[in-house]
């Protein structure tokens, strides 16, 4: 029972990572085709500094559950996904850095480097962990012993890329709704012309992806064993089309949040049906990774459960609180402030 | 070299830039505090104007500090996976906790700290300043109780080939890892001092921002006496754990070879590895180190020699570490008196204030230096007489740790260079001009 509790909290926590850390991580990718002046840049810095650090300890703290509560998972999964892993990092901190830099020096090619920075630190991540997913989903080669016996473009196949690109189309469609909300005039303008360009693309890609995980996974395994799960995906293509009718009524707020909703269920499609498994092994089912053969000892699980119990909720209050206090629109005049980046 | 070197590398290349930043974190969050707080309580915008010019300071170095923490955690996953695999039971949740009770805390109310100077009340705004400089001490306490458990595990009893779970209290209130704490945050809060200390000289040098400055100066001057005579004692105290349960620690930190009662301490003296023995030893203290080391002389101090040769860490590095760390931490202490005595008269102590400026990196030694004293002097183990580092480390090529080493190398010294170039720039730089006040006027 505690195995199958901490499997379900450490994909809601990934969910909650991505629909979070998402609409940072696509409006950095697309700031180049949105913003045309350096005011508009600083705007579009301006809309997510606030929040983008709050929302990548979620990753952390993914992480740091994986570690606690399915060490050996851990263990295998970020050495056997090294490169791609240390990718992800490196572009994290330079795209980090770059909201405390790139306003600390008034010259142009420092801006310039910073804004490279934010833009491919946000594009790699939001590109390689949709790779690194999907293939969770499919299963990478592990051998005996958790031993990991792929290579560097292992994880270079054509249900990875359409991971990733699925994972890059609902990001940026998530950033796009998200500078909508906060932005006013031109920029407003141009990122909700964005959402609506890019969501016919998502569709798309998200009927690509459903077929080809029919194709290449074995996941609606459990939700052909247990059909009410299907009401899962469902949610998914509803909160998809949410999107696109509070788009055409110019609701911002309800489409982001209907763009959260389809991240998060998302995510949860694939994570249930990956349940038992952690890591499946695509060489031999024996050697995967499970609740069972990678989870922590009781004890551990059962004081984790109580500090998750006791502080997630108190954490979301306070972020809650925050995103409250931060809720309007910005306009040029917050750039004034000094504390502004 | 192989992925073993390659790794341990590449992790020390990380937690040393890691934690060239998190110390003033730690501790400037206190003083811009205790800034607003004066603020809040006495209306004196100077102490406004305080708050925000370090608050700018500490925004750029605390950006640093969390995103190399990140790799950090990553590390024990892609170069660590044996030890990860373990020790997670353990370890990982105590990772796991730190990030749910310290992280969300400190980076939820920075932010809302540097946008909030308008939208909120100044006592709340002020709250939120504590609730970062809480939460990164809060931080610092778990990481260090896992850090702790690797140089003394407690709780635990090996099944099904790991170390599993199963006392947790023992863990997390283990007096090392309280020692440990203290030791680390009061070493963090004297560099945090010296630093606030060395750029106000700096400005109190040229003679501009005189009150803004003093100020400056002897808030720091009074935070870093503090720690920096409680840290003569608590250091000592410390030490004695380190003698009782890391005893090749110890032995190394001491360059003491042979097994003896009233072992003694030299002033100066030069290890010799390699025929296990010093090769010049000065100015000897009758029996010093067992005093120290055990509060009598007459105790026995196990020398290296009484150790196989597989169980002793490097000799001449923990050694000098140590020494380091004492020497600067006497230093310290010196210098905050002589602060205490001229805090009226700065500006009619010029070389004072010179030397003070001078002394911003010497915490930054005294601290890294501490570091290598703990990590340097557990090996050859990960975890202090339960797994060897070698047998830790990831079943990864060599080549792959070899690329991301030379990254590590590559990117951190970019990122340390921008990060001190702004931090400099802007201590130089000054506080902005009061609002209405013609440019150039007395802050």
């Amino acid at each position: 029972m505690l195995p199958t509790i901490w499997f379900l909290l450490w994909g809601v926590l990934w969910a909650v990572y991505f629909m979070l850390d998402g609409f940072d991580l696509g409006l950095g990718v697309l700031m180049p085709f949105l913003a045309k002046t350096d005011t508009e840049r600083r705007l579009i810095y301006r809309a997510m500094g606030p929040h983008w650090d709050g929302n990548e300890v979620w990753l952390i703290t993914a992480g740091g559950v994986t570690f606690a509560a399915f060490p050996t998972a851990y263990a295998v999964m970020f050495s056997g996904l090294y490169s791609a892993l240390m990718l992800i990092l490196f572009a994290l901190i330079f795209r980090g850095i770059s909201f405390a830099f790139r306003d600390a020096v008034a010259s142009p090619g420092w801006k310039s480097f910073w804004d490279w920075s934010l833009i491919l630190g946000s594009f790699l991540p939001a590109l390689l962990f949709g790779v690194a997913f999907a293939n969770l989903f499919q299963g990478i080669p592990i051998g005996e012993g958790g031993l990991f016996q792929g290579g560097l473009l292992t994880l270079i196949n054509p249900y990875g890329l359409a991971g990733g690109l699925l994972f890059l189309l609902l990001f940026t469609v998530h950033g796009a709704l998200w500078l909508a909300i906060k932005s006013t005039g031109d920029l407003h303008h141009r990122a909700a012309a964005m959402a609506r360009r890019l969501w016919p693309w998502l569709l798309v890609m998200a009927v690509i992806f459903l077929l080809a995980t029919r194709r290449w996974t074995f996941l609606y395994d459990n939700y052909l064993a247990h059909p009410v799960l299907f009401l899962l995906p469902v949610a998914a293509v509803v909160a998809l089309i949410l999107i696109r009718l509070f788009m055409g009524k110019a609701q911002w707020w309800r489409a982001w949040f209907a763009s959260a909703g389809l991240i998060g269920s998302a995510t949860l499609f694939g994570v249930v049906g990956l349940y038992p498994d952690l890591l499946r092994s695509s060489i031999d089912p024996a050697f995967s990774l499970n609740i069972a053969n990678a989870a922590s000892s009781p004890l551990t699980l059962k004081i984790m459960l109580g500090v998750a119990l006791t502080f997630v909720p108190l954490v979301i209050a306070y972020q809650v609180w925050a995103h409250y206090l931060f809720k309007d629109q910005v306009r040029e005049e917050d750039l004034e402030h000094e504390e502004a980046y | 070299m192989d992925a073993l070197m390659l790794s341990r590398l590449q992790f020390a290349v990380a937690t040393f830039f890691h934690f060239i930043f998190v110390p003033l974190t730690l501790g400037l969050s206190i003083l811009i505090a205790v800034m607003e707080t004066i603020y809040v309580r006495t209306g004196d915008e100077t102490y406004r104007s305080l708050a925000k010019f370090w608050g700018r300071i500490f925004v750029i170095n605390f950006a640093i500090g969390v995103l190399t923490g990140i790799t950090l955690e990553f590390q024990f996953g892609t170069n660590w996976s044996r030890y990860s695999r373990y020790v997670g039971d353990i370890f990982g949740s105590l990772l796991a906790i730190e990030a749910t009770l310290a992280f969300f805390l400190e980076s939820t109310f920075l932010a809302v700290w540097i946008f909030g100077w308008n939208r909120l009340s100044p006592k709340l705004h002020c709250l939120c300043i504590w609730l970062v400089a809480f939460a990164s001490n809060l931080s610092a306490l778990w990481i260090l109780i896992a850090n702790s458990w690797m140089q003394h595990p407690v709780g635990y009893a090996i099944r099904e080939g790991r170390a599993e779970l199963t006392d947790f209290l023992a863990i997390v209130t283990q007096p090392f890892a309280i020692q440990q704490f203290f030791h680390t945050v009061s070493g963090a809060y004297i560099l945090a001092g010296f630093f606030v200390m060395g750029v106000s000289a700096y400005h109190l040098l040229r003679r501009q921002h005189i009150d803004f400055f003093t100020k400056s100066f002897r808030l720091a001057l009074i935070f870093a006496l503090i720690f920096s005579l409680a840290e003569i004692v608590q250091g000592h105290i410390h030490g004695g754990e380190v003698a009782k349960i890391q005893p090749t620690k110890l032995a190394a930190m001491e360059s003491h070879w042979n097994t003896q009662a009233d072992a003694p301490q030299w002033l100066f003296l030069i290890p010799d590895e390699k025929n296990e023995r010093n090769l010049v030893e000065f100015g000897r203290l009758p029996g010093a180190l067992s005093l120290l080391a055990y509060h009598s002389t007459a105790a026995t101090v196990k020398g290296l020699k009484d150790f196989p040769p597989d169980e002793r860490p490097p000799v001449a590095l923990t050694f000098v570490a140590f020494r380091t760390m004492v020497g600067l931490g006497f230093l310290f202490a010196l210098l905050t008196v002589v602060g205490w005595f001229k805090r009226n008269r700065l500006l009619e102590s010029p070389t004072y204030l010179k030397i003070m400026l001078y002394a911003i990196p010497l915490p930054y030694i005294a601290l890294q230096a501490g570091w290598i004293v703990t990590e340097v002097g557990r090996q050859p183990w990960i975890v202090y007489g339960l797994m060897r580092t070698k047998d830790a480390v990831s079943p990864i090529a060599a080549s792959q740790v070899g690329v991301t080493l030379g990254a590590f190398i590559l990117v951190y010294t970019l990122l340390g260079v921008a990060a001190f170039y702004l931090i400099i720039r802007h201590a130089r730089l000054g506080p902005p001009p009061a609002p209405g006040a013609p440019a150039g006027e007395e802050v």
